[in-house]
């Protein structure tokens, strides 16, 4: 110990003192790590709030597109009008439009009118404003289904116009309908005297899960359906290319490909993939997928495929990440006792990998999931969700729009009702990704081992 | 090794398993392996020992091409074993690993059931024609690497959950499985205590009956017990080696008598 000398002064330095009196620097030091402790946590609350304000926002806005205001209107469908000739030939019923039955909803309403009491200036021809525009077409179909019908008086169960719903959920007021010509207010006087006899009701709204996209005049009867099975077949797509090309070049890349300038190129520029703005690979598919090689446009086969190209460098990148994460040790013992190294990758460092690979591959699909702008390109645009499929493959070729981009479509559109839908929309599909990340962490969960 | 006879074992002193020439090992740029010549024999114990980082384990990685998966290690010069080179370009590096087996030196048990971790080499070799055949070859692997008693009852049970010392012994068990003409030991008793150490040493001496073994050693005297030949390394280089008692007692090499009286290491 020949350096003592030097340290000579230290316990002069350090005076002896009692461990229950806590020292200068200790007390420093415990202020810092106080202080770091709070600003951490108000980062957390402040995220923890916004969050709050988000969902709350959006449950604010949202949860009403999920009831719709319906009315209970006995039509009188006379004979004379549909079926003059009394043949109940579909055939025949079929001629009349459904404009043609306007004039049995008009009587309709006059006689619903009547009978809440309401005195009112309104023209007969006007009444209908209290009526979805499709109101026509749902009895029209509904005596097409049944000819029998015709010449009975029957109750139908009619969608509300936008209007009349807004002022049910309290969208709409009177002083707004004084700059707004859908609606007087002397047509809220009468839905409210409907209301009143419980004619006009507010009830679940089940046709905005399952409907289709409707026309710029009839909000009402817009539903996520069929955006949501054109989600559901570009998923499916997604899944059935971009998992597998991804896990293969991943495993490529990772265990057999020489580690050269070559490989460090192509990992270089996967990881700058991941982060190529989604609209170019819209682009892309446009003209590759549409145009070049000729594949149908708005179709959810050409969205899963652009899509793909977009989630397969997160695939990629998690999926290298979960195999790098394998301890080499493992894959030792497996050339050590004659393993393959196809064996070796197959039978233990996979298998290891596996949570990480279906993370990130439910990550990726999630984020594929909420993807607009690529498929505006590719014509997968709201308003073409306006048919289901006519079958099960039909799915994948049949033009179809997405969630998001219904979403953004109904957004768009001037009249409220929809953007009410917009904020429905989202709720939908917030369902949805919530759902996949609880997924992700169930995988983990079940498959993640200790080593 | 009493109940040798003296002329079987000259015998076996003249056969050689692995015969190395000129063997230079460099990691990039390091020159980790300078110029090894050895010959190996059949149905003995060879020992190398050396100080750490002098290049032991790479050697023992070349004698069955693990070095092959460590993309800066390059290789050169000439291994054969029973005269067959190793490096040929027709060598398929699977195939002679299931001849060469290894144990490292730490601990790697495959994060599977200890029965799995046992069978699989014997799996992928098609060793066992049904599962009654595994069992026995899995119950006779445990047995001789000792941890039978320890794991009889808990072949179910995750290899991973053992102890570092069990979990070595299942090493050597894995090994031992797959039944390999030559089995190459890295330290594999730096993690046991001095019961399992014996019981592993009795081990090596039984495999030297059908095989020939190398074990890297930190312990001198593990080396003077269980080995008939020691090589000892030095910086890359092999220094010395021949007849394990000539080693010990009357080594020809000033740097080998330094470091095996304990003063460079
Ligand atoms: N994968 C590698 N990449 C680069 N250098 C390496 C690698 N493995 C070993 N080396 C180097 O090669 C030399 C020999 O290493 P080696 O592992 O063979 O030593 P050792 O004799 O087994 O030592 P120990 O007794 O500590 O295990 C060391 O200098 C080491 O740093
Ligand atoms: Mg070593």
């Amino acid at each position: 110990m020949t350096d003592l000398p030097l340290h000579g002064a230290m316990p002069e330095a350090r005076p002896a003192r009692s461990i229950l009196d806590l020292d200068p620097r200790t007390r420093a030091r415990n202020r810092a790590e106080a202080r770091f402790r709070a600003y951490g946590l108000g980062a957390l609350l402040v995220g923890l709030f916004f969050l709050v304000l988000l969902l709350g926002s959006i449950l604010l806005n949202g949860l009403s597109a999920f009831t719709q205001t319906r009315i209970q209107l006995p039509v009188e469908l006379l004979e004379s009008e549909l079926d003059p000739q009394g043949t109940r030939d579909p055939a025949v019923i079929g001629e009349t439009s459904s404009l043609g039955y306007g004039d049995l909803i008009e009587a309709a309403m006059v006689q619903a009118v009547a009978a809440a009491g309401v005195p009112t200036a309104i023209e007969p021809g006007d009444l209908e404003d209290i009526l979805s525009p499709g109101a026509g077409a749902q009895i029209r179909e509904a005596v097409l289904r049944d000819p029998s019908l015709i010449g009975q008086t029957v109750t139908f169960d009619l969608l509300a116009s936008s209007r009349v719903d807004g002022y049910v959920k309290g969208r709409v007021t009177r002083e707004s309908l004084a700059n707004d010509r859908n609606l007087r207010p002397e047509h809220l006087d009468i839905v409210d005297a409907m209301r009143e006899a419980g004619t006009i009701e507010r009830g679940f709204n089940a046709d905005f899960i399952t409907g289709a996209d409707a026309s710029e005049r009839r909000p009402e009867e817009a539903g996520m359906g069929v955006a949501m099975i054109g989600s559901l077949y570009t998923m499916l797509v997604v899944l059935a290319l971009s998992l597998p090309i991804g896990v293969a070049a991943s495993i490529y890349l990772e265990e057999f490909a020489p580690k050269n300038r070559f490989t460090d190129l192509i990992e270089v520029n996967i990881a700058n993939l991941a982060a190529v703005p989604s609209i170019v690979y819209g682009i892309l598919g446009l003209a590759v997928f549409i145009q070049f090689m000729g594949l149908p446009q708005s179709a959810p086969l050409v969205g899963g495929l652009v899509l793909t190209l977009l989630t397969l460098p997160t695939i990629i990148i998690a999926t290298r990440a979960s195999l790098k994460a394998v301890p080499p040790s493992i894959r030792d013992a497996a050339l050590g006792v004659g393993a393959s190294k196809m064996q070796s990758v197959f039978h233990h460092v996979l298998p290891l990998a596996i949570p990480g690979i279906m993370t990130g591959t439910i990550i990726g699909m999630a984020h594929a999931l909420g993807e607009t702008a690529p498929l505006l390109l590719i014509g997968m645009v709201g308003f073409v969700a306006s048919n289901y499929p006519n079958g099960a493959l039909d799915g994948f070729t049949s033009p179809n729009s997405a969630m998001p981009a219904q979403i953004y479509e109904w957004a768009k559109r001037a009249d409220p009702a929809f953007y009410e839908r917009a904020w429905g929309g989202i709720v939908i599909l917030l369902v949805f990704l919530l759902l996949m990340n609880l997924a992700a962490v169930l995988v983990r969960r079940r498959f993640e081992r200790r080593w | 090794m009493n109940d040798m006879r003296p002329i079987e074992r000259a015998t076996a002193l003249d056969d050689t398993k692995i015969s190395a020439k000129g063997v230079n090992v460099h990691y990039g740029a390091a020159h980790a392996l300078k110029d090894v010549s050895v010959d190996i024999g059949d149905r003995l114990v060879t020992a190398f020992i050396g100080p750490s980082g002098c290049g032991k384990s790479t050697f023992l990685r070349c004698l069955n091409r693990m070095n092959d998966t460590i993309p800066s290690a390059r290789v050169t010069g000439r291994i054969e074993i029973d005269g067959q080179d190793i490096y040929d370009r027709r060598v398929d590096p699977v195939q002679l690993r299931a001849k060469v087996g290894m144990v490292f030196q730490k601990p790697n048990p495959f994060p599977k059931s200890i029965y799995d971790n046992v069978a699989y080499g014997p799996k992928i070799h098609g060793l066992a024609r049904s599962r009654a055949d595994l069992d026995v070859i899995v119950e006779k692997a445990l047995r001789r690497a000792a941890l039978w008693t320890e794991a009889k009852d808990r072949l179910q049970s995750p290899g991973t959950g053992l102890s570092g010392g069990q979990q070595q012994r299942l090493c050597i068990a894995r090994a031992v499985a797959t039944e390999p003409e030559v089995l190459l030991m890295d330290e594999p008793c730096s993690a046991l205590d001095p019961i399992a150490t014996a019981q592993v040493e009795e081990l090596i001496d039984e495999l030297r009956q059908s095989y020939s073994v190398v074990i890297v050693t930190h312990s001198m005297q593990q080396a003077a017990r269980v080995s008939q030949r020691t090589a000892f390394f030095h910086l890359g280089n092999l220094v010395e080696y021949g007849e394990t008692g000539q080693i010990f007692t009357n080594p020809r090499d000033p740097r080998t008598e330094s470091y095996i009286s304990g003063r460079i290491g």
